[in-house]
């Protein structure tokens, strides 16, 4: 007679993705569950892998920056941000001022539109589907200044070295200032639907904490380590771009669980507003573009410049061999090293929650792969 | 005490609904109704690639002078001249583009020293073979011709 007459208890193996829609893109994570609870995970990643770093090496600088935008996509003119002032550290340049507070305008327009995009998705996972509408619709607003201003949408390719291609477009102003008009009230719904609902506040209260001093070990960065009470923003700690003349305050949150990164993102949209009304008020005149000539040769050197991206930290390292390509790019993206800390945030969960906290990191497979 | 109540009475769920409830007055619809309505596309929108032409007699603008391939990350233009020994120019014989690998980033229409290839608004560049979307110099002057429905 055997031992052990009840079920087998033993270690289960789950696969979960790629094709799951809540892993937001092509993320596999292999689960291994004990019943409904999460004992380990194991995060395959490359499906999206494109080999943006090598393509680089084989590009000019100019030609590169399209490249940048795709990827993380949610988010692509803070990507071109963080490229150009990289080559523009390499080169020793500075864009003009007139460029630097459209470029401000323009990236903090981005972060909303990328915490909007994060909003919508993660509360849907969670099961509220109604934000996502209502976000979208917002982002949608977004879209049309990017569009009006340098022609796409997503992929805006919207910086060049040195400055911006295109003058400001007649009405830049007065959309952006409509546009945050319209959205402190509409980010007072969305706290509506959800900040208060019992649902969305059992599901998100007390999962995935990752305090302050795993955050710090695991590198992560962005609203996950905010949420954990460190008060660090890159846009504070080492302004770019002309980040020291605005007014915002950092929000920081204690219990570092799920549902602070949620109250925290969505402090920083309001934050974003602010910033936005400080910008539009004060477009210095003068040119847009910096003198920069037509070949891109930096001297031989390296280069790391990093920006407060919507998910985090995102660095660029430049090596310049002298020649019109860089000899190489290295990305510190934001969604892979934040992703690394799944593992400890979802240990001890159930499966339920592992949606909620993949959610909560707000990853990019485009980013995560490259 | 109070919190009890709210518990009671579904407050929170109730406020939720409420928004949701808002939104439903026909003059909060946002969606288009493509294609029969028309999208707004912007004046520098970048979509289907156009070689103008000379509107007075006819002739390509473009120069011949390659500096779109060059510019190209994706080396997807091909221009091919031959020497003109009456002009001392370079004629342009053929131009092809391929549509299928372009990520519409605007670097050839920025290095274009004669404003002849620029992208334009024109954004349905949906064909049923990979052949159609590598544009001869003939497509480029003509431009996409999309389907049009009839609502």
């Amino acid at each position: 007679m055997p031992e052990t007459t009840f079920l087998d208890s033993t270690e289960m193996v789950l696969n979960m993705g790629p094709q799951h829609p809540s892993t937001h893109g092509v993320l596999r994570v292999i689960l291994k569950l004990d019943g409904e609870r999460v004992r380990g995970t194991e995060c395959v990643i490359g499906y999206l892998h494109r080999g943006v770093e090598k393509i680089a090496e084989n590009r000019t600088y100019q030609m590169f920056a399209p490249y940048v935008d795709r990827m993380d996509y949610i988010a692509a003119v803070s990507n071109g941000l963080g490229y150009c002032l990289a080559v523009e550290k390499l080169l020793n340049v500075e864009a003009p001022p007139r460029a630097q507070v459209a470029r401000v305008i323009l990236t903090e327009l981005n972060r909303i539109a990328s915490h909007l995009f994060w909003l919508g998705t993660h509360a849907l996972d969670i099961g509220a589907i109604t934000p996502l509408f209502y976000t979208l619709r917002e982002r949608e607003e977004i879209l049309k200044i990017f569009e009006d201003y340098c022609g796409a949408r997503l992929t805006t390719h919207s910086f060049r070295i040195g400055g911006m291609l295109y003058e400001i477009h007649e009405g830049l102003e007065r959309q952006v200032k409509a546009f945050c008009d319209m959205f402190i009230s509409k980010v007072d719904e969305y706290e509506e639907l959800l900040t208060h609902n019992r649902i969305w506040v059992e599901r998100l209260k007390g999962v995935g904490i990752l305090n302050a001093d795993s955050c710090k070990q695991y590198g992560v960065t962005g609203p996950v380590l905010r949420a954990a009470g460190v008060k660090w923003d890159l846009r504070r700690a080492q302004p770019y771009s002309g980040y020291e003349k605005y007014e915002f305050d950092i929000p920081t949150a204690q219990n570092a669980d799920t549902y602070d990164r949620y109250t925290v993102r969505m402090q920083e949209m309001r934050q974003s507003v602010r910033i936005l009304r400080q910008a539009v008020e004060g477009i210095p005149e003068g040119p847009i573009m910096a003198k920069v000539s037509k070949a891109i040769k930096p001297p031989v050197g390296e280069a790391y410049v990093s920006i407060e991206a919507p998910k985090g930290e995102l660095g660029y390292f430049i090596v310049s061999d002298g020649s019109t390509q860089p000899y190489r790019i290295r990305v510190r993206p934001p969604s892979l090293i934040n992703l690394q800390a799944l593992d400890r945030m979802v240990r001890g969960a159930l499966i339920a929650d592992v949606v909620a906290i993949i959610g909560t990191i707000d990853i990019v497979l485009g980013e995560v792969d490259r | 005490m109070s919190k009890f109540l709210r518990t009671i009475f579904l407050v929170d769920l109730l406020q939720g609904l409420w928004v949701t409830f808002r939104n439903q007055h026909p003059k909060h619809i946002y969606t288009e109704q493509y294609p029969a309505e028309r999208p707004r596309v912007a004046e520098r929108y970048r979509g289907a690639p156009r070689l103008n032409i000379n509107p007075d007699n006819g002739e390509t603008l473009c120069i011949s002078c390659n500096l779109c391939a060059l510019a190209c990350p994706e080396y997807l233009i091909v221009v091919t001249s031959e020497r003109n020994e009456q002009t001392r120019r370079k004629d342009l014989t053929t131009f092809t583009y391929d549509t299928s690998r372009c990520m519409f980033c605007g670097l050839c229409e920025d290095a274009c020293p004669v404003d002849a290839l620029e992208l334009t608004q024109d954004f349905e560049l949906a064909t049923y073979t990979r052949d159609g979307l590598i544009w001869d110099r003939q497509m480029l002057e003509e431009g996409p011709k999309p389907t049009r429905y009839k609502f």
